[in-house]
């Protein structure tokens, strides 16, 4: 044990003084690069610098501020500086960001060179899209991302989007909390179980009701079991797919977690989805108070700032937690997603008592340049800067920035323990379970990319919504988006659904 | 003049009538004869297709018209109600007449998202100022989380908001009234609520519908509040039609049956207006 942490602590120093030695010029004119300076590649500051693009401009549409928003902004504001080119930012709320571009690509119009948006819009957004050229797609940079990430933002083997982020959905949780001996002998005399890393969603919600409303960190306050994104229309359906997985996805079924491939049915509605809503029907007991009402931006903020015990989503609320101004900095820990001690079976209709996990693999941001732009070099070139390897080292540290692993590189812990002052138990934690969610799983589950996804989605937070509320059962509520999302299919037509639905559950069953 | 000469002096008003009003309308009635969604862009023909999907099946619409319905009259009644007590209290000579009247418009005045996400960091259950204060007395309403307290929240935020302009146009009416039937009624022995009853009240009978009128169109395109303060929710318990319409049309992208769903929403409105505002006529005018 003693020589490991010897062994640990050496290449730390190492990697230390290595980024040390990278401090350059770069790094003086540009501070946001300052812990590793720049770093040699197709796009780096050096690269950036030579080329000259004075009097084009260039214009992004992105998130507001500060995901997303704000690193674009910084590196907008970096490349005009490097490159004499004009950039023009514009800010826009999420839940525009499908329709501000889609409108103009529908009217034949380019207002913007650059869009930002989720990875599941490529499929209505390709056909307005420039395919990454093959100079950017064959770079070193680019060799780097995981091949699932290579996958999210392609297309039929054709790259299209840019990868800028990679996103899960994972459980964050309190380690002062779950490793506390005192919390862990209260809690097994009390409850007669174990205080442990919820392997289930039933421990979870046992665990969150033990520490629900009462001031179990000493600070005066008081604190919660878990803060989730409960709200209507702010990204809630992927909360409801991240609880529903474990019931629903069984690695012994092929063919489709969301429909029947060969059908086209709609399997929203079966025993594991109703499963995973009645358990999140009950956690409205042991959020915060308001905690139905909670957007991603709530939940990051809950748990981030020290609120509740438990959290899942997006890695943001982990990253958020471990920034150096954060009450709870190295007090969290990551671990996958909890499973189930059952799961359910479509195709025996039937439930099988074993134990089953499934990550979810929520991809994420990500950019690409309009077809019809006048400027791809110059859009390509700020796209491949904004990712370059000084500029990513820099985003993943910044929990509002929203920029989350999504590259071979990221999941080596030292990185997070030299750049931000992680603990190495936690950095080691972190980078394996993000790692495991990439490579180690053979059940995994992507969202919808298919024509329409929007409106699978709101019929999904309509409805899950609707049982939150108290105004439906679980059942009914499904059952209504299952009617919905017939009706979905029937309109835009099951065969051009299914067509773009194979792509998913391809990958799916491939693993 | 040439009686040509008339029509092209109309000519601008009338182009500009046509670019801003009848095209608009003109196009989105085109539309919503259309399939036109994020995968089968353009102006196709589908007949009433979309008509059809929303009076046969499509509940939440209606539901959603329902809820509007509520809200935007109590809202207004309750600004009613205020915003002519306000009126009557600045009318009359009072000290800092004129610092109240600026006072009492100063909601009016500022935006309403900004003003709603005020309101939203007020009402946050977990983190507000309101709920620290009902924590004095071991209480913690959900005044967003709630199906019946986030309707409570929404009407309040509009009543705060707009109840100055109801104060602005029947301040504006009661000035404007003429003085001998006061001076009549005062002759005649009548007290301040008999003149309030027989006088004021039927002489602001007109102004009063007009400004309920106007403040019913507005409040029925309540939009910004409901978006910011509670996204509809919690489930649909503070869903209106406008924001249906929207989900539908931009968040969704079904375009041709949110023009659909727009056009249904227009007629109804026109039709209850105008049986609304005969009503108010008879009530307030007639039936004095």
């Amino acid at each position: 044990m003693k020589i490991t942490s010897s062994v640990s602590l050496l290449a730390i120093g190492a990697v230390l003084l290595a980024g040390t030695a990278q401090a350059d010029k770069w790094s003086d004119q540009f501070p946001h690069i300052k812990n590793s300076g720049d770093i040699p590649g197709q796009c780096s500051y050096e690269a950036m610098s030579e080329k000259d693009y004075s009097g084009q401009k260039l214009t992004i549409n992105t998130h507001a501020v500060p995901v997303m928003g704000e690193p674009t902004a910084l590196h907008a504001e970096q490349f005009s500086a490097l490159t004499g080119a004009e950039v023009k930012v514009i800010h826009t709320p999420a839940g525009d960001l499908y329709s501000k571009a889609m409108i103009p690509f529908q009217a034949g119009q380019t207002p913007y060179d650059i869009v930002f948006g989720f990875s599941n819009f490529l499929r209505d957004w390709k056909q307005y899209l420039q395919p990454i050229p093959a100079k950017y797609v064959n770079m070193k940079q680019m060799k780097d991302v995981t091949q699932g990430h290579i996958d999210v933002n392609s297309w039929g083997g054709e790259m299209i989007q840019f990868p800028i982020d990679g996103d899960r959905h994972y459980l964050k949780y309190r380690r002062d909390v779950i490793d506390n001996p005192e919390y862990k002998a209260k809690y097994k005399a009390e409850t007669g179980n174990e205080l442990r890393i919820p392997q289930t969603w039933k421990e979870y919600a046992e665990m969150a009701e033990f520490f629900n409303g009462w001031d179990w960190d000493n600070d005066g306050e008081l604190e919660y079991g878990s803060a989730e994104v409960m709200k209507k229309d702010d990204l809630m359906y992927a909360a409801f797919f991240s609880r529903s997985v474990a019931y629903s996805k069984n690695p012994r079924v092929k063919g489709g977690f969301f429909f029947d491939l060969e059908t086209m049915e709609p399997l929203i509605n079966g025993p594991g989805f109703v499963a995973a809503l009645t358990d999140w029907v009950e956690a409205t007991k042991y959020v915060p108070p308001g905690g139905m009402n909670f957007g991603l931006g709530d939940e990051i903020n809950s748990f981030g700032g020290g609120q509740t015990l438990f959290s899942y989503s997006w890695d943001d609320a982990f990253v958020a937690a471990m920034q150096d101004d954060s009450p709870i900095k190295n007090k969290v820990g990551a671990a996958p997603l909890p499973g189930s001690d059952r799961v359910w079976n479509r195709l025996s209709g039937a439930w099988e008592d074993t134990y089953n996990q499934a990550p979810y693999i929520v991809w994420g941001w990500t950019a690409a340049v309009a077809k019809e732009s006048k400027n791809h070099d110059m859009a390509f070139d700020y796209l491949c800067f904004f990712a370059n390897d000084a500029n990513h080292q820099a985003d993943i540290a910044i929990g509002r920035f929203g920029v989350n692993p999504f590259r071979k590189s990221d999941f080596l812990p030292e990185i997070y323990i030299k750049n931000q002052g992680w603990e190495p138990e936690i950095a080691q934690q972190y980078s394996e379970t993000l790692l495991k969610m990439e490579e180690g799983s053979s059940n995994l589950v992507f969202p919808l990319r298919v024509p329409g996804v929007f409106q699978f989605n709101s019929a999904v937070a309509t409805g899950t919504a609707k049982a939150l509320a108290g105004q439906l059962s679980p059942q009914e509520a499904l059952d209504e988006v299952a009617v919905e999302w017939k009706k979905i299919v029937k309109r835009i037509g099951a065969d051009t659904i299914r067509e773009a639905y194979a792509i998913g559950v391809a990958l799916e069953d491939a693993e | 003049m040439n009686f040509k000469h008339k029509y092209m002096f109309l000519l601008p008003g009338l182009l500009v009538l046509l670019a801003i009003l009848i095209f608009p309308i003109g196009f989105t009635v085109r539309l919503s004869l259309s399939s036109w969604d994020s995968f089968y862009p353009g102006l196709d023909f589908i007949g009433l297709e979309n008509y059809i999907r929303l009076f046969t099946d499509d509940s939440r619409f209606w539901e959603a018209f329902g809820r509007l319905s509520l809200l935007s009259l109590t809202t207004v009644f309750l600004q009613y109600i205020i915003g002519f007590s306000l009126a009557l209290l600045v009318w009359k000579e009072i000290r800092f007449q004129r610092l109240f009247r600026v006072l009492f418009l100063i909601p009016m005045m500022t935006t309403p998202v900004i003003m709603t996400v005020v309101w939203r960091t007020f009402f946050n259950e977990s983190l507000g100022p309101v709920n620290d204060f009902f924590n004095l007395f071991g209480m913690q309403p959900l005044w967003l989380s709630s199906e019946i307290l986030s309707k409570f929240t929404v009407v309040l935020v509009e009543v705060w908001q707009w109840t100055p302009f109801m104060f602005l146009l029947l301040l504006a009416g009661l000035l404007s009234l003429p003085k001998e039937p006061y001076l009549a009624a005062s002759i005649d022995g009548a007290g301040p609520v008999r003149t309030f009853v027989y006088v004021t009240f039927p002489l602001m009978a007109p102004i009063s519908i007009g400004a309920i009128i106007i403040r019913l169109i507005e409040a029925s395109k309540i939009m910004d509040t409901v978006y910011v303060l509670t996204s509809g929710g919690p489930g649909t318990s503070t869903e209106t039609s406008s924001f249906y319409i929207f989900i539908k049309g931009l968040r969704e992208f079904q375009f041709g049956y949110s023009a659909a769903l727009s056009i249904t929403y227009l007629v109804v409105m026109i039709i209850s207006f105008t049986v609304i505002a005969k009503i108010l006529v008879k009530m307030m005018v007639r039936g004095e």
